[in-house]
């Protein structure tokens, strides 16, 4: 009992975006497009680290939608970015002074294993950044 | 008066020392042919608490043979230390003479020479025995399974894990966490965890859909045990979703979620727990990571990686216990816990070796019978052996050596690709392979043997993939499976690589050739996570070969050339 033709071409089409996976990882083609779109956010201010915190999975069950949450007290704003996608841009979040707190969760799509980055504006006008890899893999086989 | 930390250090050097003298003992003794359950058994009851852990048992109801890894490579922080050390390494770390019956249970070494002085190991019937032994000194002992129960042979395909469900049901587990059960399909584990007389445990089982804890599995579970409050937190294995098939179980989410972890163990404590035990499907490593980032854990129980340990080992103040799989051994883990902490602790691991213990005959009757509907197809013999097949190790195995070529021979390919799982059991030169033999092996719910076209290139990327999963230098990128078995072609692999770089010189052995990656080459493989894969079943594939040989003989093959080892 051999594959169709049609469950071969799906097969195939599968292999394919799998393929294209590992050769965008890592984002070199499109890191400088997300160091743009942090220095358009901080107008080139220094990015500083801690009191900021990102939590994405390390290995993400689903590329199409990855689930992610960022924080970070006192912030006014903070955005997300996922370097290594063609578009890096995510979502940015504005908190008034009223919002309880400055959290905020989503879910993005992921084109290959990358780095996640969320930048905060904190209360002082500061900047600080957390990033984590998140890797997208066509899985295999566990114990 | 003594630290706690200095007790813990005494208490842990006390055990290490009755480990390697009870093991020197049982070598000579069983060279008076005089090994005795209550030497495999004996244990002075320690503290006021006991935990029995089993896991990884994959089905094996009976007793089998099981050798262990001769390559099981560690990277980044982790080469070198155990698990990641096997033979001669693994028997000196711990000192254990050659020969001796803790070398055949714990090391591969003269494999089959030691099965037929050694014989069978497992057996849930003597496992029954072991619990019941530790029950006699500790009525209340607690028993936890790390998972990966409902699946892995004929018996438990043919019934959905029914059979599993039964047996493990009448040695009253406390608590239990999951893997390959998922694999029934969520509908199916839904509806046996809702008739669980015992906790189903996972802090990290997650709603996919609002990424919330899910409902039907709790985060812990307390109990009162030797005046003390004893948590269990499970952790189910974290990367089912890309490690399995994922449309079987599309409602759950996973992860390792070390974060909620934390919380569940601030949460605990704060609720005035004494003592913290996660009951783990991890994997070692990661257990290890998730020890030095999550505070407050006295105890974890780890399971998915397969290994076995005959000591604790510590992690800050976390020790974390490994007890093998397939039901080949069974850890006891004595705990003194007093004014909210634990002051000590004292391990045992028992290896089950099916002729030394006594089955308890209640669970062989109840095993037998959920055989019996199934005896005439479980015995059928399709072949003998000629040589020792066995699975484990990080890259090739007989067995699958045997697979890769039935994959080959029977799907005409000129390439085959096997799963890099740790279960299945080992057969012994001499030894009829029977069909329920060759189920043990291949045995899962998504076993369609797919073949397809694949260009040279795409073969290189599921092997980099594959490999970056394995020898990522950080845990949390790993997922404790072995490289995928490759048949019909060789390879070099450099483990310390980044991915992408590790896999070269890929080599067509039919012609000699190198591997062209714009060519397109016949793949035959199975347990593909994809949904829709199409083909026969791998166990009639691997049956229909082995009836076509009649006798089995498969040498250990050279075709992976490892680097960086």
């Amino acid at each position: 009992m051999d594959f169709t033709r049609r469950e071969t071409l799906a097969l195939g089409a599968g292999a394919a975006l799998a393929a294209a996976l590992p050769l965008k990882a890592f984002a070199g083609s499109h890191g400088g497009l997300a160091d743009e779109a942090i220095a358009a956010f901080t107008g080139g201010a220094d990015v500083g680290e801690g009191g900021i915190e990102l939590t994405a999975p390390e290995i993400a069950e689903n590329g199409n939608t990855v689930p992610i949450e960022v924080s970070a007290p006192g912030a006014s704003a903070i955005m997300v970015l996922a370097a290594g996608n063609p578009t890096p841009g995510v979502a940015t979040f504005n908190f008034g002074p009223l919002a309880a707190s400055q959290a905020a969760s989503t879910r993005i799509r992921l084109a290959g294993t990358q780095d996640v980055v969320a930048v905060a504006k904190l209360a002082d006008g500061s900047f600080v950044k957390a990033s984590s890899t998140v890797k997208v893999t066509i899985g295999g086989c566990g114990g | 008066m003594i630290s706690r930390r200095d007790f813990l250090q005494v208490s842990m050097a006390a055990s290490a020392m009755l480990g390697t003298s009870g093991f020197g003992n049982w070598a000579r003794l069983a060279a008076q042919q005089a090994l005795t359950q209550d030497q495999l058994l004996e244990f002075e009851t320690f503290g006021n608490i006991s935990l029995i852990h089993v896991t990884d048992i994959h089905a094996q109801l009976k007793p089998i043979y099981f050798r262990e890894p001769s390559v099981n490579l560690g990277v980044g922080s982790n080469k070198g230390q155990v698990p990641h050390i096997t033979g001669a390494d693994f028997r000196k770390a711990y000192g254990i003479n050659d020969g001796s019956p803790s070398a055949y249970a714990l090391t591969y070494d003269d494999f089959s020479s030691l099965a037929q002085a050694y014989g069978r190991v497992g057996g849930l019937d003597r496992v029954s025995t072991v619990i019941n032994a530790i029950r006699a000194d500790r009525p209340d002992a607690l028993l936890l399974d790390g998972g990966d129960t409902w699946h892995g042979s004929y018996t438990c395909y043919q019934t959905e894990g029914q059979d599993m469900v039964n047996v493990m049901n009448a040695l009253k587990p406390d608590a239990m966490t999951f893997h390959w059960e998922f694999t029934l399909g969520s509908e199916r584990v839904n509806g046996i965890v809702e008739g669980l007389p015992f906790a189903a445990l996972g802090q990290n089982i997650f709603d996919a859909e609002w990424d919330e804890p899910a409902e039907l599995f709790k985060p812990y579970k307390f109990f009162e045990r030797g005046g003390a409050k004893v948590a269990v937190i499970g952790q189910a294995f974290p990367y089912m979703p890309i490690a399995n098939p994922r449309w079987m179980f599309p409602e759950y989410s996973f992860g390792i979620r070390d974060e909620n972890m934390q919380e569940m163990v601030d949460e605990v404590r704060g609720m005035g727990a004494d003592v913290v035990v996660v009951l783990s499907h991890n994997g070692f490593d990661v257990d290890k990571k998730m020890a030095s980032v999550v505070s407050g854990i006295d105890v974890i129980l780890s399971g998915h990686t397969h290994d076995a340990l005959p000591e604790p080992v510590l992690v800050g103040q976390t020790h974390i216990i490994a007890s093998g799989s397939n039901g080949k051994f069974v850890s006891r883990v004595d705990l003194d816990v007093r004014d909210g902490q634990m002051m000590g602790l004292k391990h045992k691991l028992i290896p089950i070796f099916s002729d030394v213990i006594a089955p308890d005959p209640m669970i062989t009757k109840l095993i037998d019978e959920q055989r019996a509907p199934f005896a005439d197809q479980l015995s059928e013999v399709i072949g003998q052996a000629d040589s020792l097949l066995y699975r484990r190790g990080n890259f090739n195995g007989t067995w699958d050596d045997l697979i890769c070529d039935a994959l080959i021979s029977e799907r005409e390919a000129d390439i085959a690709m096997s799963p890099g799982v740790r279960w299945g059991p080992s057969i012994v030169p001499g030894q009829d392979i029977t069909r329920e033999d060759i189920w043990n092996v291949t045995s899962m719910s998504y076993g369609e043997a797919y073949r397809t076209e694949m260009t040279g290139e795409f073969i290189k990327v599921i092997l980099e993939d594959v490999a970056d999963n394995i020898f990522n230098p950080d845990p949390y990128y790993q997922q404790g499976g072995d490289m995928v078995r490759i048949g019909g072609m060789g390879y070099r692999i450099d483990i310390n690589k980044p991915q992408g770089e590790r896999i070269s010189e890929m080599t067509l052995l039919s012609t000699g050739e190198a591997i062209d990656p714009a060519k397109t080459y016949n793949v035959a493989g199975w347990a593909s996570v994809n949904e829709g894969t199409e083909g026969p079943q791998i166990w009639d594939v691997v049956e229909n070969h082995i009836r076509k040989l009649g006798t089995v003989n498969v040498t250990p093959r050279d075709n992976v050339k490892v680097v960086g080892a």
